[in-house]
């Protein structure tokens, strides 16, 4: 079992799968009806010219996010489990 | 289809007010359409998607509920689209899905099966085209079916909380009335929607429901049930399923499509700021430029109007008040019409290209220094040109508070009809042939600086104090590049400078005609020259009783009239100024009105515009609030008299300080 790490500290243009992020917040209600759910596997596509927000592609489409959301979003690397 | 030309929200919430129209089926019968904004969940996040769910909940007490749903998905993101429809679903309404941009998809190499979707659903599915006009005639002919069917869309609801929705469900059919179905969605709803929008004109739930939902929301977070999640896990479930079952990926997967390929120079750490700044650079020496002869043109019309008035009635009251009020004060504002429609060409083309997310992608982390998002970047921007639309674009803005703020500190960009006063007072305060062309142009970037700082600095202010809240959210679709359609660009070019012209129009108009009136009554008599006539006015009157509050900023009861008149549209004080120092006004040539500005003294002789005062007017003209159409569009979209008053407080009450302490350690220094 690979330790999840957070979202913001994989590497540009490395694939992860989610592992989970918190159950409350604005932020992650708004992530989970976007699709983005435990079990779905994402691709850190860049950074933005100043290092945030962060791009991240999922189920075909891309979508931004700001690090401070990507600090408590939680992804494994390597095979899906 | 309905002739109002409506357009693909490739920037996410672009399409904001439920827009109504009428088209015709393939038989002829009238069918109302109402176009609902681009939304993603139910579970409303910014006013946009609040219409739409209350609309679609009949929520509404100024709309009907529809009869039927029409659904457009984009077929290049199925899945995520599919999530909306399938809250629809729940409706258990008539729903025609729309399959668009099908060649898109197929380019990416996806097969849709249109007849699967069609079969699991149980909904009519329409694959369409709609850049090449293909499906419409289809959709339409499904749109005026009589026997529309009804979804056969069945999901479990998870067990945890099946109990729950079912006790909401009969208390939203017993307490509010509401049909079983609608009830059900409404249910599921209410357990996703953590901090409901509420929009004005929707109605609220029952004290009943209101107090079951606190209840179940209460026990599940005592049991550390995490009920959203559920909820949403389980939809995109079947969503999963059904789109697996739908769709046929082909096995050549392409590497890196051109949307990636264009993303990596646009946002890239380098290229991405040269992009930013030619597109910026190429839309300001558009508008500066290209709208150069329009509104020479414009100018020009507007004057021989006045004179042809002028010709055909006998002098007197009404003629005066037809030029000088009407005519005079309406083309004050229609002369801006072409930078506008420049800016409103831009911002659609950069919108439907897709490029407008990618400048707030970039421009987030900067913008978010002062607590501001990468959305306010556009409205700000469009600000220089004319803060009433710069207002109107911040409706892309999710988070109210952040809306708020970008509406706050938007008109201190400075706007076009600073310019008139900049080049007066620079002109006045360095006289041409004495200092390089340099000395000019530093002047009047610094003005624009002066206004871009003021901005963010009083958006950090506001963001840490009155509208402190939770960090605003970036989460965007970044949608891929299309080409756009230009001839959309233009319609909505046109629809919006209508707007402009609609709103700031009539509101000139009537203040143009109460500034005319003030400047010409009560009558000094007849032998009066107008600077008697102007002293003697109850402009005049107002010039003199302000007086006293602006003497400490080295202005006269003279300038006073310039900036009352001022409120009206600030170009106004060109040519208040001149009626006020009696010159003839000349539209070619500003030197005798220059040359009367040096010659203005106040009663004790001293000079009146000397260089500190010429400064001072100008900063108080970066950010002060004298413009009564930003207060008319500020009042329409904040729907209250609060802020656009507030906004007058503030913003004239940090001019009056900052020209205040100007003036006063400029006059302490000798200058």
């Amino acid at each position: 079992m690979v330790e999840p790490i957070a979202l913001s500290q994989l590497t540009v243009g490395s694939s992860a799968t989610l592992h989970s992020f918190p159950k409350t917040g604005a932020a992650f209600l708004r992530l989970r009806e976007m699709g983005l759910l435990p079990g779905t596997a994402l691709k850190l596509v860049r950074t933005a010219p100043l290092g945030d927000p962060l791009e991240i592609k999922f189920r075909g489409y891309n979508l931004t996010l700001r690090k401070t959301e990507a600090d408590h979003v939680m992804v494994t690397t390597g095979p899906t489990p | 289809m309905t002739g109002l030309k409506q357009k693909v929200g490739n920037y996410p919430g672009v399409t904001v007010e439920r827009k109504i129209g009428t088209a015709y089926s393939q038989h002829g019968q009238p069918m109302t359409v109402i176009d609902l904004p681009g939304a993603y969940s139910l579970a409303a996040r910014s006013p946009d998607e609040a219409v739409t769910r209350d609309v679609l909940l009949g929520r509404r007490a100024d709309t009907q509920m529809p009869d039927r749903v029409v659904c457009i998905v984009d077929a290049s993101n199925l899945e995520r689209n599919l999530y909306l429809v399938h809250q629809i679903l729940d409706l258990g309404r008539p729903v025609i899905l729309v399959i668009n941009m099908m060649d898109v998809a197929a380019a990416s190499g996806l097969k849709i099966r249109i007849g699967r979707l069609e079969k699991q659903l149980g909904i009519p599915v329409i694959a369409t085209q709609a850049s090449r006009g293909q499906g419409v005639i289809e959709l339409k002919l499904a749109m005026s079916r009589p026997d529309l069917p009804l979804p056969k869309h069945r999901w479990d609801i998870p067990a945890a909380i099946s109990s729950a929705v079912a006790e909401l469900q009969a208390s939203l059919q017993d307490s509010d009335g509401k049909p079983p179905l609608i009830a059900r969605a409404e249910a599921l709803l209410l357990l996703t929607d953590q901090d409901p929008v509420r929009v004005s004109g929707s109605q609220p739930l029952s004290q009943r429901t209101a107090q079951i939902l606190a209840t179940w929301k209460k026990r599940w977070e005592d049991e550390g049930t995490d009920w959203s999640a559920m909820l949403v896990g389980a939809r995109y479930e079947i969503i999963g399923e059904l789109a697996a079952d739908a769709t046929e990926q082909s096995a050549t997967t392409v590497t890196q499509n051109a949307s990636d390929r264009i993303d990596a120079v646009v946002t890239h750490g380098i290229g991405g700021w040269l992009v930013l700044g030619a597109i910026m650079t190429t839309l300001f020496l558009s508008i500066f430029t290209l709208a150069e002869y329009p509104m020479d043109l414009i100018d020009s019309l507007v004057a021989a109007l006045s004179d042809s008035v002028k010709n055909h009635m006998p002098p007197g009251d009404l003629r005066d008040l037809i030029t000088d009020g009407a005519i005079a004060g309406v083309g004050g504002v229609v002369i801006f019409l072409p930078q506008i429609l420049i800016l409103f060409f831009f911002v659609g083309l950069l919108e439907s290209t897709g490029y407008m997310a990618r400048a707030a992608f970039i421009m987030d982390r900067l913008m978010s220094r002062v607590g501001l998002n990468g959305r306010s970047f556009i409205p700000l921007l469009s600000s220089y040109a004319c803060a009433i639309p710069g207002i109107m674009a911040t409706r892309t803005i999710e988070n109210p508070k952040d809306r708020l703020v970008t509406i706050l500190v938007a008109p201190f960009m400075s706007c076009s009809a600073r310019l008139p006063v900049y080049l007066l007072m620079i002109a006045a305060l360095v006289p041409s042939g004495d200092v390089p062309i340099m000395t000019k142009v530093g002047l009047m970037l610094l003005m624009y600086a002066l206004g871009t700082f003021g901005a963010f600095g009083f958006a950090w202010v506001f963001k840490r104090t009155l509208l402190r809240g939770e960090p605003s959210l970036m989460i965007m679709e970044l949608p891929p590049y299309r080409l756009p359609r230009i001839k959309d660009v233009f319609m909505q070019m046109l629809e919006r400078g209508g707007l402009f012209l609609k709103r700031a129009g009539t509101i000139i108009l009537g203040i143009s005609i109460i500034l005319w009136f003030l400047t010409a009554y009560p009558k000094a008599g007849p032998e009066a020259s107008p600077g008697e006539q102007i002293a003697q006015s109850f402009a005049g009157q107002a010039g003199h009783f302000i007086e006293p509050v602006i003497k400490p900023l080295g202005f006269n009861w003279e300038i006073g009239i310039g900036l009352i008149s001022s409120f009206a549209a600030r170009e106004v004080f060109v040519s208040a100024t001149s009626v006020v120092f009696n010159v003839e006004e000349d539209e070619e040539n500003t030197a005798p009105l220059l040359a009367a500005l040096h010659e203005a003294t106040w009663p004790d002789g001293r000079q009146l515009f000397t260089p500190l005062v010429c400064l001072t007017l100008m900063v108080f003209y970066v950010f002060a609030m004298q413009c009564v159409s930003t207060v008319a569009v500020v009042k329409r979209e904040t729907n209250s008299w609060r802020w656009p008053l507030f906004q007058i407080g503030y913003q004239t009450g940090f001019a009056w300080l900052l020209c205040l302490a100007i003036y006063q350690t400029g006059t302490a220094l000798g200058y």
